[in-house]
């Protein structure tokens, strides 16, 4: 499960993931708070290529479905864009 | 105004499982055309991840997206479907006589008995990054694709994104244009070396510039783009420019079948189980697009409903033939057909 799926499956607005979660859209695009930054982890290189397709790309720009969630996720709070094109 | 094209039956969308549907209805005999907004078939296997491999078609314990394509294309050539790309069907409409007649966006006409829609996520447009104002430019100063090379003859030209199609425009744009800017938001592209290392040469021989950042505001007035805010490393700068071309990729929209009167359940189509037919008898939605208890939007999913899909188009299209179900694998008809007997 990643972060994009359970939002999807629990249809929260804000995050359309066209292609499912291959990583071949950028519109799961999130915004990581700083005390999250280090349980989420870095962007890949897949990630970071995916990223220029997306808007307002920023610092902390992630793809969720990149971010499995685990318990180290509890309470994990994401910023989602104005949107996702 | 071309002619109208008569067929049995007419599939929008020539990703995998419209593909899959020509070689299912071929088998019965039924004549196909294939309408796609893209320039070639696949669909999102061809346009977002041809390059990426599945795991999940039975009998491939791993494919890319364009080697499925080229194999279901040359599964279905046999049946010689029409293809018609870079088309998108704007119009539906059932007849008196109980066929369908369809237009395109390019004012093609098309009739049949049978409507097959495998639109997968809708129709691909070009993403429009959401920057404050920027519908009253379009078609005017921003433009999302290339049509015309000597419309942007002596502009100064802004071009935004980091893929092929940014670094391919700057390049051959930039002899026409007055000036030249390309942007993005990294040092590092997901387009090929060769046309980086050219758009770097430009850079060098002073021909254009590279500009690290993204744009935050357009400037300009009554449609007419005078330059862009841009936000870099270094904080927000001014470029100055009468045209700008912005390359996200594409998104999908579930755009004019959303008009056709069918019933939908959040932006998808819903078909029962038996026929994957639709609330409009004659017409049928097969893959991602369609919607019933317990669908997978997976490839596979997509080829059995096409399959069931058949046995009900052929009924409508032949009413008074007798179908008998047969096998590839020992029905010579078949295999004839095929082309292998």
């Amino acid at each position: 499960m990643t972060v994009m799926e359970s939002a999807v499956k629990n249809m929260v607005p804000g995050i359309d993931a066209d292609c499912g979660g291959a990583c071949a859209c950028a519109t799961c695009h999130i915004y990581i708070e700083p005390e999250w930054q280090e349980a989420t982890g870095e962007r890949e290189e897949m990630e970071e290529d995916m990223l220029d397709f997306a808007f307002d790309v920023r610092e902390n720009s992630r793809l969720s479905c990149q971010i499995k969630v685990s318990s180290a996720l509890d309470g994990l709070t994401v910023r989602v864009p104005e949107k996702q094109f | 105004m071309s002619d109208v094209i008569q067929t049995d039956a007419v599939i929008i969308g020539g990703g995998p499982v419209g593909l899959f549907a020509v070689f299912e209805l071929g088998l019965l005999d039924i004549k196909c055309e294939v309408i796609d907004i893209l320039d070639r078939a696949g669909g999102q296997c061809a346009e977002l991840y041809p390059e990426k491999p599945i795991y999940d078609i039975p009998g491939y314990p791993v494919i890319s997206g364009q080697e499925l394509t080229d194999k279901l294309m040359e599964q279905a050539a046999p049946f010689s479907p029409g293809y018609h790309f870079n088309q998108m069907v704007e119009e539906l409409e059932k007849l008196d006589d109980g066929t369908f007649r369809m237009k395109t966006d390019d004012g093609t006409e098309f009739r049949a008995p049978v409507v097959v829609i495998a639109a997968g996520g809708g129709s691909f447009q070009p993403k429009k990054p959401p920057m404050p104002g920027i519908e009253d430019y379009e078609g005017t100063s921003v433009f999302y694709s290339v049509k015309k090379m000597e419309q942007f003859r002596d502009q100064d030209i802004l071009i935004v994104g980091g893929g092929d199609s940014a670094l391919d425009w700057t390049i051959n744009l930039q002899p026409l244009a007055k000036s030249m800017t390309l942007l993005h938001r990294r040092d590092a592209f997901r387009a090929s070396p060769d046309s980086v290392q050219k758009m770097h040469a430009l850079c060098a021989e002073g021909k254009m510039q590279f500009k690290l950042g993204q744009v935050t505001a357009l400037d300009g007035s009554n449609g007419q783009l005078t330059g862009a805010t841009i936000k870099g490393p270094d904080g927000e700068e001014q470029i100055a420019c009468n045209t700008m071309l912005p390359f996200f990729g594409l998104t999908m929209k579930l755009g004019p079948v959303a008009n056709w009167g069918l019933n939908l359940n959040e932006n998808l189509i819903e078909v029962d189980t038996e026929k994957f037919q639709t609330s409009e008898p004659g017409i049928f939605a097969i893959g991602d697009i369609n919607t019933y208890p317990g669908k997978l939007k997976l490839i596979l999913s997509g080829f059995h409903e096409a399959a069931l899909m058949a046995q009900v188009a052929f009924k409508i299209i032949h009413p008074d033939e007798r179908l008998v179900f047969q096998y590839t694998t020992s029905s010579t008809k078949l295999q004839k057909k095929l082309g292998v007997a």
